[in-house]
């Protein structure tokens, strides 16, 4: 594409075109997709942050950034097909041509992370935005004191990157757990919901901090279990999710009390929503 | 004029005021038009008054006023011919400068990949007649949420720069007003370039006007203007008195952000549900409600494809969406977060109320739901449960 008609940066509602280098389909329904600019360099970004995804003439969607924070060549995103945006990015053939906004949001605390027993909990596709803090705290591993990271989905079919949670299991810097809420005659781990993994986690809760990211009912679960457990609520961050249409504060649909998940969020402190999380509908 | 660069109030002597009269008030409209401005006022349609392309003073609404309570808009005539002797319609400035409808960019699909380009820049820059000081503040609160972040909207600014905003002392207040409690009126205080104030009476019909910004003082300059004599500087003070003490409502501010923060589950949210029904009407003719959606479409090819936004109300069921349902199922939910936002979270977002006391919710609302009686009915019995900024 020509020079002339590349999106200004000045416009932030504008597109830029992506190509897909390469797809991994990771469960029936989730694949994760490299993708290169047309042109120039991928802009930086920092584990928690999303990029806006566009098919061509269907809609766009904000999906978080699931690659190396340290690979400065790409982003890559890991999607669920439930809509027909997603599911034409999930369908999205190799050489093809995406549109990409992007990165926004708020980051992960991982530098702030340093020195405390690391907790990082994930339910279902919610491991997706927390495998760029994964990696950059398993690159530095020797400035984070405990590490763990405790995973939750539906069944065993449904887990995504069982090759990386089986390598980063393996190593002697980080604790990994996984439970499935249903078991199949193939599964020998927990089974269970993931805040119930928690308690069998060696940590110095007054020196913790965790990481949440998944379905707001699993969140609100896992925080009221950190919280019994001792960790501070300010300690403890989420990822939120809701309804978004323009990712920098303009359309309002990701209002959650007076913070915007796009700009505020997604990533947030628990001690600032806490009491807005115990309110049905806000 | 720069909407964020107002000229400095103790750089000069204030403005002295000169005194149009109708024919002025004509070579007023004439003379924006004649420097390319696209001149829109108030003027009679449907049964209500809204603004539209104006050329000739007759356009205005000449001698009618409204009659606005609870539910109720209705137009009736005065006894005099002012040009400007009601308050405010349906339509928000809004309607222009945030338009309901805005093509953001166009697509093509090439070979490999696809060209885009943004939407083309708006033809002619707007003049508005008769911007009454709470649709000043309305247009300086877009302006913070447009313009005031780290992410600016395009569109808006490009519309919102080039804009000549005619003010307007109001000379009467509906029955839904209530500006003087949000101390956004009745006088036109924020930024505008001219400001006009009506003296009609049996002797007079002209305009006091007083300039606001230099392009204000320079194209007065090139008007019909007499000398203001003092007692028409005293009329005029007397207009503005009179309509501040004749407020239709009432909001009592103190402390409502954190009354309402803390009080998502009071039993009020409940009983105004059961009358809400969540038609959008308020959302749609606030004057600040800035919220959209966007919609992709393609030609039947495939090969061209666009974006529009669109003004969206956080009543819809599909406002707050996520895979799994909406967020906010009921009602109930859907008021409470548009009065809670526009009254408290506007505060800590944007640094003001999101409310300038227009009263246009009141009038439009199909069921005659009025935000200053829910907000007196929360404050009346105030819930325990300590729920912070929730």
């Amino acid at each position: 594409m020509s020079a002339a008609i590349a999106p200004s940066p000045a416009d932030p509602m504008l597109p830029a075109p992506w190509r897909v280098r390469a797809v991994r389909r990771e469960t029936a329904d989730v694949a994760t997709l490299d993708l290169v600019p047309l042109e120039g360099d991928a802009p930086r970004f920092a584990p928690g942050q999303f990029n806006m995804l566009y098919a061509f003439g269907i809609g766009e969607v904000p999906v978080s950034v699931s690659g190396d924070p340290a690979d400065p060549t790409r982003f890559v995103h890991t999607v669920r097909a439930v809509g027909a945006v997603s599911t034409a990015i999930v369908a999205a053939a190799p050489g093809s041509v995406l549109g990409l906004r992007g990165p926004f949001g708020s980051a992960w605390p991982v530098d702030a992370a340093e020195g405390h027993d690391l907790l990082i909990v994930a339910g279902g596709l919610g491991l997706a935005p927390l495998r760029p803090a994964i990696y950059q705290v398993l690159a530095g591993s020797e400035r984070f004191g405990r590490i763990a990271v405790l995973y939750g989905g539906r069944g065993p079919a449904e887990l995504l990157f069982r090759d990386e949670l089986a390598a980063w299991g393996a190593r002697a810097d980080v604790t990994v757990a996984v439970t499935v809420d249903h078991s199949d005659p193939s599964w020998h781990g927990h089974v269970g919901v993931v805040p119930a993994l928690i308690k069998k986690m060696d940590f110095d809760p007054s020196n913790t901090m965790a990481l949440l990211c998944g379905p707001e009912v699993m969140l609100r679960f896992t925080a009221t279990a950190l919280r019994g457990a001792g960790v501070a609520a300010d300690h403890i961050f989420l990822s939120m999710e809701r309804n978004m249409k323009c990712a920098i504060g303009l359309c309002g649909h990701c209002q959650f009390g007076a913070d915007f998940v796009c700009k505020d969020g997604p990533v947030l402190p628990y001690d600032r929503i806490a009491a807005r999380l115990a309110v049905r509908e806000i | 004029m720069q909407p964020t660069a107002p000229s400095d109030p103790q750089a000069a002597p204030p403005p002295a005021s000169v005194l149009l009269d109708r024919a002025g008030l004509q070579a007023l409209l004439d003379a924006l038009a004649a420097r390319g401005f696209d001149v829109i006022g108030p003027t009679l349609r449907d049964g209500a008054i809204v603004y539209d392309r104006i050329a000739c003073i007759e356009a205005l609404p000449v001698g009618w006023t409204d009659r606005q309570d609870a539910g109720r808009y209705r137009l009736e005539r005065r006894a005099d011919a002012a040009l400007f002797g009601y308050a405010v319609g349906p339509q928000p400035w809004k309607r222009f400068l945030h338009p309901p409808e805005e093509l953001l960019w166009r697509a093509r699909r090439q070979a490999d990949g696809f060209t885009i380009a943004p939407a083309p820049p708006p033809p002619a820059p707007f003049a508005f007649i008769g911007v009454r000081a709470c649709e000043l503040h309305a247009i300086a609160i877009q302006d913070r949420v447009f313009l005031g972040g780290a992410h600016q909207d395009p569109g808006y600014a490009a519309r919102r720069q080039g804009a000549f905003l005619v003010a307007l002392n109001c000379g009467t207040a509906a029955g839904t007003c209530f500006c003087a409690s949000m101390g956004t009126g009745p006088r036109a205080e924020a930024v505008f370039d001219l400001v006009l104030t009506e003296l009609i009476d049996a002797n007079r019909h002209d305009f006091l006007v007083v300039p606001g910004s230099d392009a204000g003082a320079a194209l007065l300059a090139a008007l019909p203007t007499r000398p203001a004599e003092p007692e028409a500087v005293t009329a005029a003070e007397a207009v503005v008195a009179h309509t501040a003490a004749s407020m239709g409502r009432q909001l009592d501010t103190v402390g409502l952000k954190d009354l309402l923060q803390a009080n998502p589950e009071h039993p009020r949210w409940d009983e105004v549900a059961a009358r809400c029904l969540a038609c959008a009407n308020c959302t749609m003719v606030c004057p600040t409600c800035f919220c959209t959606s966007v919609a992709d479409h393609t030609d039947l090819a495939g090969i061209e494809a666009e974006r529009v936004k669109r003004w969206d109300s956080c009543f819809t069921a599909d406002f707050s969406y996520i895979h799994g349902g909406s967020v906010r199922a009921s009602g109930k939910s859907r008021y409470r977060q548009w009065m809670t936002h526009k009254l408290a979270h506007w505060i800590d977002q944007f640094g003001s109320s999101g409310c300038v006391g227009c009263g246009r919710c009141i009038a439009w609302c199909p069921v005659g739901i009025d935000i200053t009686a829910e907000a007196a009915a929360i404050r009346a019995t105030p819930g325990k449960g300590p729920h912070g900024n929730a």
